[in-house]
């Protein structure tokens, strides 16, 4: 609807009737039938019974998804990989694949140079440029949940119970487990025999020496 | 150093010096610690070690957690001049007598 021009303050050019006109409300009238249609008036909302002392915003749960470990370039499946830290390092061990948890899954193999298959974290690890075929491994059923740990059962302890020492929980591996590492290693050995020298390569721990420099170094 | 560690020892450390805190002829900023890293000699070099980890070992006379040797952690954080000094921050600042002991400067987060 055009605005109104004004003559001065508070008088209109159009008059009254020719206003109405020109709004057109005649017509929505007479779509109607004769009366101008009312909104219906929501339903009065009930008082309710607690007002919150302060006005405080409820907190939205975060939308916000986080991304998934980016994979080094250098590091490939059948890569070694040189532990940094904890218990194994120095080591050289095989990359199999990353995890969902963004941990990387690699083996020693175990008969080579006692890294059982294990979860490492990429910052630890540095990839050198030497590969091991990898086809011929299956691991697809290594994942996240494979590593967790067991959960404690708790069992009530009666009073005499409770002033024994608690049972050691058995800390051997499951049979399946040593069966999967088995599985896993078997193809990876015949692969690495078949390179001469390898085998060595992977048995002996990295170190650094007198006069070495990790910045001039290529791995 | 590591109880029950036998067989092959190896270093995955290169080795560093204290040289003191980040100071001006007559003021010191104890926040702030040098490192002067072995074989690192330019500003160029000391961009591989940006971000790793330090840690400064000592020994006390208590025993704490089954051993004497004490650690602080820390991370270099950039270089100081063009000399390959660096420029470390710790979890807590470092003790004076610390200033000419060693440093190890680990290989990780390691970028390679």
């Amino acid at each position: 609807m055009a605005p109104t021009s004004k003559l001065s303050l508070g008088i209109k050019k159009a008059s009254r009737s020719h206003a109405y006109h020109r709004r057109g409300l005649w017509a929505i009238k007479a779509k109607h039938g004769g009366a101008f249609p009312k909104a219906e008036k929501p339903a009065a909302v009930a008082d309710a019974k607690f007002y919150p002392a302060d006005d405080v915003k409820p907190r939205k749960p975060s939308t916000r998804k986080p991304k998934p470990t980016k994979l080094r370039s250098s590091i490939t499946p059948g890569t070694v990989l040189i532990l940094l830290a904890g218990r194994f390092m120095g080591k050289r061990v095989v990359f199999l694949k990353q995890l969902k948890s963004g941990l990387l899954l690699v083996t020693g193999p175990f008969k080579i140079n006692g890294v059982p298959i294990r979860r490492v974290n990429q910052t630890y690890v540095i990839a050198t440029s030497t590969k091991v075929d990898t086809s011929c491994v299956n691991v697809e059923k290594f994942d996240d949940s494979y590593f967790a740990r067991d959960k404690k059962k708790k069992a009530k302890k009666t009073e005499g119970e409770l002033f024994e020492t608690e049972k050691e929980a058995t800390k051997d591996l499951p049979v399946f487990k040593k069966d999967d590492q088995k599985a896993v290693d078997a193809e990876l050995i015949k692969a690495i025999e078949a390179v001469p020298d390898l085998k060595s390569y992977l048995g002996a721990r990295f170190s650094l020496r007198d006069g070495d420099k990790p910045h001039e170094m290529v791995f | 150093m590591v109880k029950g560690r036998t067989g092959q020892r190896v270093r995955l450390y290169v080795r560093g010096t204290i040289l003191g805190y980040k100071r001006s002829k007559s003021n010191q900023y104890e926040t702030t610690s040098l490192v002067q890293i072995e074989g690192v000699n330019t500003k160029e070099d000391v961009a591989w070690y940006a971000g790793k980890r330090l840690a400064y070992i000592y020994k006390a006379k208590t025993k704490s957690s089954e051993t004497r040797y004490r650690c602080i952690w820390g991370k270099v954080t950039r270089p100081h001049g063009n000399s390959g000094v660096v420029r470390a921050k710790f979890k807590s600042n470092l003790p004076p007598e610390s200033m000419g002991c060693k440093v190890r400067v680990f290989m990780y987060p390691s970028s390679i």
